[in-house]
């Protein structure tokens, strides 16, 4: 008996987690098109509802009613595939993070960072088979700017987390957020902090690193040929991928749910939203770099100071006593 | 990278400064006098139409959006029917700059939408307003040397008499 009520509670965890994810990726639009415009010194979408916030259903009814169109001279079967493969891995990701030691889908999971850099790596399939798929020479230079780009600065990612790995001697988040409770991890570790944001926005692929999608010389890249849904799946993930980097960041550097007077949960919302925030200005501000000058500064300069970064973290703690 | 990141504090900045945009149909925009909008005929200060029929604003117009028919009555000409199809006009001002009289002006409204293109097609009666537009003074006939039922040639403003081309002297 017990146990099928822990089964019907975990059930519960799970879809209401999802729920949420899924509609504030929604709302995140919104956001994101708001600030957007204050960036740029006018509204933005302000029309539809209080403050424009029912743009977010305008856009999904507009969506759902488009005409969701497979090209003939597309592979249908991996055509489909591809956006729920975007959609399912950052929805898997997210569901080990621990936002407090409470809330969260399996924020205990001992192998928690292993499996985010494994859902963050398998995130690459979408991109990579949505451009094969398409079956269409933009798409395929977004798939292959997408391979190389994901797949190089999964590298440095995962580089960069060794150095949180080392000080806090676990891949459990909940652990690792425990042990920066004196003092976050962007203190010692600024370098992995710093390399870790911006793989992790070559991960998601969000600007100014959106070289696989390059609106202006791919059309959209990736995912040019998509439409109606299929298309709003590949917008979803990618959103998530913000809001998943962003609360990745938060565990493994900011120190979690830790922060004076305000509620746990309150702290990690708060520290989530103004690196959403952050992920936004940065498209407002950048342009896009040249491939050759994205190539080259993640293997030429970040996977030097991660090395770097592992290197002098494991001699100091080889070399200071004390707790590590 | 330094510029980077002072691009993206100036880009920050912005958040407080004020918005550019018009909320337009709450708050209107302000137009200038000149702005070109909605095309007018208008009338000479004595109440007639100035139009002449002359077709230069036909001619003039990129978009061969002007259609009229002259017709003449007690001396001069007027347009038996002026049409302008305002789903072609691009609103350029060249038929109110070939106009010698000042008949067809271009005003500071730009709310003309319709749903049936059709009905973008103004009649004589549409576009004929009862006033002078900007040129408040302006008469052609009054100061062109043109003989019109009750002016002859030589009376217009600042006209002097015809020169009588069979005397010698000045
Ligand atoms: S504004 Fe230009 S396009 Fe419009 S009627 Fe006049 S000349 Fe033609
Ligand atoms: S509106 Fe002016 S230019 Fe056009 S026909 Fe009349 S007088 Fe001539």
């Amino acid at each position: 008996m017990s146990q099928s009520h822990a089964i019907v509670a975990g059930l519960l965890n799970v879809v209401l987690g999802l729920a949420f994810l899924m509609i504030t990726a929604a709302l995140l639009t919104w956001v994101e098109r708001r600030l957007l415009g204050f960036f740029q010194d006018r509204p933005g979408p302000n029309r539809v509802g209080p403050f424009g916030v029912l743009q977010v259903a305008a856009d999904g009814i507009k969506l759902l009613f488009k005409q969701d169109w497979i090209p003939p001279f597309a592979d249908a079967g991996v055509f489909v595939l591809a956006p729920a493969i975007s959609m399912i891995t950052v929805m898997l990701a997210m569901a080990i993070i621990p936002a407090t030691p409470l809330i969260g889908i399996i924020g205990d999971l001992n192998v928690g960072l292993l499996f985010f850099l494994a859902m963050s790596g398998l995130s690459v399939y979408s991109a990579v088979l949505a451009g094969w798929a398409s079956n269409n020479k933009y798409s395929l230079l977004g798939g292959m700017r997408a391979a190389a780009q994901m797949v190089s600065y999964e590298v440095f990612m995962g580089l960069s987390l060794v150095g949180v790995v080392m000080l806090a001697g676990s891949f459990n988040l909940t652990d690792i957020v425990r042990s920066q409770r004196h003092m976050w991890y962007v203190v010692p570790q600024f370098l992995g902090f710093i390399v870790f944001f911006l793989g992790g926005i070559a991960e998601t692929h969000r600007l100014p690193f959106d070289l696989p999608e390059g609106e202006s010389e791919l059309g959209a890249g990736f995912h040019t040929e998509y439409s109606g849904m299929k298309f709003g799946m590949f917008f979803v993930g990618e959103y998530i991928g913000i809001m998943l980097i962003s609360a990745m960041t938060t565990v493994l550097f900011l120190g979690g749910w830790y922060g004076p007077v305000l509620p746990p949960f309150m702290w990690f919302g708060i520290k989530t939203g103004l690196l959403i925030c952050f992920f936004i200005l940065l498209r407002a501000a950048l342009p896009r770099p040249r491939y050759d000058q994205l190539m080259a500064l993640g293997w030429k300069l970040l996977l030097p100071l991660t090395l770097l970064n592992i290197l002098v973290t494991g001699a100091l703690m080889l070399g200071l006593p004390g707790p590590a | 990278m330094l510029s980077s990141l002072r691009t993206l504090w100036y880009t920050f900045l912005h958040l407080f400064q004020r918005n550019v945009t018009v909320q337009y149909p709450e708050q209107m925009p302000y137009l200038a006098p000149r702005y070109r909008g909605r095309i007018v005929l208008t009338r000479d200060p004595d109440g007639e139409e100035r139009c002449v029929s002359c077709n230069l604003c036909a001619v003039a117009c990129p978009a061969d959006c002007i259609s009229l028919q002259k017709s003449e009555s007690e001396g001069r000409w007027y347009p038996e029917f002026f049409r302008i199809n305002f789903s072609r006009c691009i609103f350029c001002g060249f038929c109110e700059e070939a106009c010698p009289t000042y008949a067809i002006q271009l005003t500071p409204d730009f709310e003309m939408s319709e749903y049936v293109r059709q009905n973008l097609v103004y009649e004589k009666e549409d576009l004929l307003i009862s006033g002078t537009g900007k040129y408040p003074e302006y008469n052609f006939y009054r100061v062109s040397g043109l003989a019109v039922p009750g002016k002859d040639k030589g009376e217009a403003e600042h006209e002097r008499a015809p020169i009588d081309i069979r005397s010698l002297l000045p």
